[in-house]
């Protein structure tokens, strides 16, 4: 059920974000969603990718950090109410989200958001429980 | 392996009886003092405005009556004023970096790099290194005297010598490796950039025949031998010297890695308080001052070092009777005063190294803002440094930021920077910005 996501330091600077994904591109690798948090100084760019480890290898050897998270890729109805559905299961858990972001492929009338979860393992039980749909990473990443 | 496993012919001076030394050093000292005196005028003016006369040195004790000689004495009497031997008789010039303005010259006699090859020799010795070791020194070979220095004495030692200088680290791994080096001579900061390099190649220095490192030139950390150990696999050693009294060789440790020991058969070694120049109780902190004791070409009296050290008390299990001084974390040159406080690079070192395990590339820029001084440390990121979260890495920013505070007393602001961004250095690093002046 978990996805696993590449996440990079990047200088919050002029040209900072191109260098790792031109790399990426150089190895053939494709990246499937992105989100990009930033501070003043800095930025961490999560990436979904469709080869991690390979993205992994040529990253540190290019002298990036790069960390592998885990996080959770969640269908939400494509109507109002879909996401607060989705959050309202959560609600009252104690469960909490670190970020979110959307990941831009709709399936049908379907779409998904990325979710990191603090604690993914509960969140996972939680939604299923509530019958909120989990998709898996060769999925979520299949053409 | 016994504690005297480090022992050979030439180090036999390492371990004489104290009173027996002591006579020579008497001797050496006598000597050099009214060599100096009839040689060098700052030497006779200084000591006849004290009303000195070199045969007033009765014993080693007398030495405290004697003036200090400090490195703007070298500065003033740029480029042969302190010589005090013939240009014939001098085979060997060497000179500082000089960062300002003229550099510091140094001289040599033959019978000069002879003392000098022995003390380095005597060094590699205490390393536990020996005739069939394959030395590779990376300290710059040139005006700097840790290159010729480190050469002379392992050629001296029966090793063979790589004479590699320094740079183009790559090749240097390459020829580490199919070499089979046992040992590596440079500073500590660069082998850590080799540490980086190698892991880029692919290469383990932990599975290379590689097992010492003699390191110098700069001061460096407990933490950073501990960091050096665990990522090379091999034993680090701290050896001391400058050139304006040989260059490489002054003082080394051995294989207990407890301290420097002095080779003071030619260098007498005291500690002062820095600020009244007066011999410190001892045992405790304080500026080194070392007198050459059979240095012909530019002997020196009483010289400020501006190392702050301390001698160790009680004797070293390996058992040489020479003394040994705490090792040089701070020298007073290097020391900051931010906010009227007093930093010294090596802090943020060591709080870096502690705090995350992390390697230690970073910088320390000053600014002035609003008439205040401000303190940056530029930390590039580590994976351990790195949290996928913003709080995550913020609360790693604050961690370290209480940290260096709780050292340093002074309010830091840490900035995590990329990898690779801060410039690597071949030499000595260089780790301060200050742009207060500006």
């Amino acid at each position: 059920m978990k996805i696993t996501q590449l996440s990079v330091f990047v200088e919050n600077a002029p040209g900072h974000i191109l260098s790792p994904c031109r790399v990426l591109a150089d190895a053939g690798v494709n990246i499937r969603a992105l989100y990009l948090a930033d501070t003043q100084q800095y930025g961490i760019l999560r990436m979904i990718v469709s080869d991690w480890r390979e993205a992994t290898r040529i990253l540190e050897a290019h002298g990036f950090v790069a960390k592998v998270t885990e996080v959770l890729a969640v269908e939400v109805a494509d109507h109002p109410g879909g996401l607060a559905d989705v959050l309202g299961a959560l609600d009252g858990t104690g469960i909490n989200i670190e970020y979110m972001y959307a990941f831009p492929y709709m399936r049908g009338d379907k779409a998904t958001l990325i979710f990191r979860f603090a604690d993914p393992d509960a969140a996972i039980a939680r939604l299923q429980t509530a019958g909120i749909n989990l998709l898996a990473s060769g999925e979520l990443l299949k053409d | 392996m016994s504690s005297r496993a480090c022992f050979s012919p030439a180090s036999a001076l390492d371990f004489v009886p104290r009173r027996e030394l002591e006579q020579l050093q008497l001797k050496r000292l006598q000597t050099v003092v009214a060599h100096s005196f009839e040689n060098v005028p700052l030497f006779s003016s200084r000591m006849r405005e004290r009303g000195i006369l070199p045969g007033d040195i009765r014993s080693l004790e007398d030495i405290a009556i004697l003036p200090f000689t400090v490195k703007t004495d070298l500065r003033d009497t740029y480029p042969f004023g302190m010589f005090a031997a013939p240009m014939k008789d001098v085979v060997r010039l060497h000179a500082s970096s000089g960062t300002t303005g003229k550099p510091i010259v140094v001289a040599y006699t033959k019978p000069d790099l002879e003392v000098w090859s022995s003390v380095a020799s005597r060094s590699f010795s205490a390393c536990g290194l020996h005739e069939g070791d394959i030395i590779q020194v990376a300290y710059g070979y040139g005006l700097f005297t840790g290159g010729l220095g480190a050469h002379y004495g392992a050629e001296k030692l029966g090793a063979t010598v790589v004479p590699t200088s320094v740079g183009n680290t790559d090749r240097q791994i390459m020829l580490m490796s199919d070499f089979g080096t046992t040992a590596i001579c440079c500073t500590p900061t660069y082998f850590l950039h080799m540490i980086e390099r190698a892991v880029a190649m692919g290469i383990d220095l932990r599975k290379l025949p590689l097992r010492a490192g003699v390191f110098g030139a700069e001061p460096w950390t407990e933490e950073m031998r501990r960091y050096i150990e665990e990522h090379s696999g091999i034993q680090a050693f701290d050896i001391y010297g400058l050139s304006e009294i040989i260059g490489p060789g002054v003082g080394v440790e051995c294989v207990c890695q407890n301290g420097l020991h002095i080779f003071e058969d030619h260098f007498y070694p005291e500690i002062v308080d820095p600020e009244t120049g007066k011999l410190m109780p001892e045992g405790e902190e304080g500026e080194l001052v070392l007198t050459t004791l059979s240095k012909q070409a530019m002997p020196l009296l009483r010289y400020r070092t501006r190392d702050i050290t301390a001698f160790l008390t009680g004797s070293c299990d390996c058992g040489r009777t020479i003394r040994r001084i705490r090792r040089v974390g701070q020298r007073c040159d290097d020391m900051l005063i931010i906010r009227g406080i007093n930093v010294f690079p090596s802090q943020v070192e060591s709080v870096l190294l502690a705090s995350e395990g992390t390697l230690p590339h970073y910088q320390i820029i000053l600014t002035r803002e609003h008439g205040l001084d401000q303190m940056e440390v530029q930390v590039e990121v580590t994976p351990q440094l790195f949290a996928d979260t913003v709080s995550g890495m913020a609360a790693m920013e604050r961690k370290l930021a209480q940290a260096m505070e709780r050292v340093l007393q002074v309010r830091v602001r840490i900035t995590l920077v990329e990898p690779r961004t801060i410039q690597r250095s071949e030499g000595k690093a260089k780790r301060v910005i200050d742009r207060r002046q500006s």
